[in-house]
């Protein structure tokens, strides 16, 4: 591992994981315990259409499929507000027809062959310089927007109506970190890929849930845990020749099915009063 | 004072083309101690959401403290139905507690030392303040409830909001909950919603039955009456549709 850093990518790849699981340890709290996986999913799909709008007008990828997928989070955040019994369907719907919409564009792009590949599962090992630069001032936002409304995140998470009534704009608020998600979310792509998304945004504050007493430990401890499983699943897709993305799934899966056979012990154990 | 502490002048609510309230009146003075009660699904949920101003009317006027509810929010306390949502959440009971002193002048800002010194006085107030570093997780229902209302009064309110109080708490804690608003009530306007109408009777100055319609009571004592509408009004509205008709012949119970 330590002869590979003589690589740029090498180096690019250990920045960007590291980057990414700081995004990722925050944002992924605030996605599991306000119950927006979901949401998130269908956003990180949909934003493959603003990939396939990129390519086909000439824009930078990584900055179309940022735009259009705050684009899309607005859309689905304004649809779980106002009409929230359908809500889910239509956030189905906008998921495929965004993927749908990117890969036609993709086709019509001409002379242009995209590796679908690398967007379906990430390619960590390719993060040019200029994605790591997006990358940081991103982390930085993100950082100071949750430390800034921290109360008020938690407020909102916990217990919504309760916010609401203290004049809390929860609405707004909820606007908020789904635009924070959408942008997390593109620079979650390019590390694991659209589909494995939502396993690195959630399997992290999973597990730190169980061990932490307070939405900030969480968030720190998952930012740990992302570390883990991103270095751990990069060391063993470039030692054994792995599709990096998948293996660093992987790696944060058995972690958690781990962490579930550790509760199931503790609970099957007697209890000594 | 001048103004009431609650105005609600014939309001209607729909939800989905579902009428729920209809021709609601009533008026509320400042000290006031009012008991809500009427069948599950008639609407006394909906009502308080429409006083917090969670909730729109369709037609009608509310007025909390002189004020449409959306702005008199920040003056007034609520301690929802449900209190076993989110429990495994990592939140302890002091940081509940503080959640009462947001405010929308002061979003951005962490809590303040003055923040801190009102959570934990009012987290003593209701003999939590021993919990205060516990996850809410590891409580039990009485305990939480507790916590709730800590909640409430950290927001120092002028009218306190409850819903079903006592829906899963300990009877022995009911009792002391009663005792406790009583002694609030000195100071504070408190509207409380629940279908335990024993319990209620001995202390609320006023009550009213929401079944779509509103009855309200304003005797400042529980007469027979009272007691016979509190729980003669579910199944009467109910099974007549029309309030207190038919009380006189079931009154012999």
């Amino acid at each position: 591992m330590w002869d590979a850093l003589q690589f740029e990518f090498m180096r690019n790849a250990l920045f960007a994981g590291v980057l990414v699981s700081i995004s990722c340890g925050i944002i992924g709290t605030l996605v599991v315990v306000n119950r927006i996986v979901f949401i998130s999913g269908g956003i990180a799909h949909a934003a493959y259409g603003g990939i396939g709008l990129a390519l086909f007008t000439g824009f930078p990828p990584t900055l179309g499929a940022a735009l259009f997928a705050v684009a899309v989070s607005m859309i689905m955040g304004a649809v779980s507000l106002k009409s929230k019994h359908r809500a889910d369907t239509i956030i189905g719907v906008l998921w495929a027809v965004g993927m749908a919409f990117g890969i036609i564009l993709i086709d019509l792009t001409p002379g242009y062959n995209v590796d679908l590949m690398s967007y379906l599962f990430g390619s960590i090992l390719a993060v040019p310089k200029t994605d790591i630069l997006f990358m940081i001032p991103l982390d930085i936002v993100i950082l100071l927007i949750t430390v800034f409304l921290y109360k008020e995140f938690i407020a909102m998470s916990y217990d919504e109506e309760f916010a609401f009534v203290v004049g809390i704009p929860v609405r707004l608020l909820y606007l908020v970190l789904l635009c924070m998600t959408a942008l997390s979310v593109v620079m979650i792509i390019r590390v694991v890929g659209l589909i494995l998304v939502i396993a690195l945004l959630t399997i992290p504050p999973y597990i730190a849930e169980k061990y932490t007493g307070s939405l900030g430990e969480m968030m720190v401890l998952s930012v740990f845990l992302g570390i883990l499983f991103t270095l751990t699943g990069l060391w063993l897709s470039y030692n054994y020749d792995f599709t990096s993305g998948a293996t660093i799934i992987m790696v944060a899966g058995v972690a958690f099915f781990i962490s579930q056979a550790a509760d199931m012990i503790k609970g099957l154990a007697p209890r000594n009063n | 004072m001048g103004t009431h502490a609650i105005e609600v002048k014939d309001v209607r609510f729909s939800y989905y083309k579902t009428l729920i309230l209809e021709d609601v009146s009533f008026t509320l003075e400042h000290g006031d101690f009012l008991g809500i009660i009427g069948p599950n699904g008639g609407g006394k949920t909906t009502l308080l959401k429409l006083l917090l101003g969670m909730l729109k009317p369709d037609r009608g006027v509310i007025k909390i403290l002189g004020e449409p509810p959306h702005d008199a929010r920040h003056r007034v306390g609520y301690v929802p139905q449900n209190i076993d949502f989110n429990i495994s959440f990592p939140i302890s009971v002091m940081e509940i507690a503080l959640m009462g002193r947001l405010h929308r002048s002061r979003i951005g800002r962490w809590y303040s030392r003055k923040d801190r010194l009102k959570a934990e006085g009012v987290l003593k107030r209701v003999g939590m303040w021993d919990y205060g570093h516990m996850p809410i997780g590891k409580l039990s229902g009485g305990q939480r409830q507790r916590v709730f209302i800590a909640r409430a009064l950290a927001t120092d309110p002028e009218i306190l909001f409850l819903d079903e109080p006592t829906a899963s708490v300990d009877p022995e804690f009911e009792i002391n909950l009663y005792d406790f608003l009583r002694e609030l009530n000195k100071k504070v306007t408190i509207v409380v919603i629940t279908h335990d109408i024993g319990a209620i009777s001995r202390d609320v100055k006023s009550m009213a039955c929401v079944n779509r319609r509103l009855v309200f009571h304003g005797e400042g004592k529980i007469t027979d009456e009272m007691v016979n509408m509190a729980y003669q009004c579910p199944v009467d509205l109910i099974a007549h549709g029309m309030p207190h008709r038919v009380l006189p012949l079931h009154g012999d119970k």
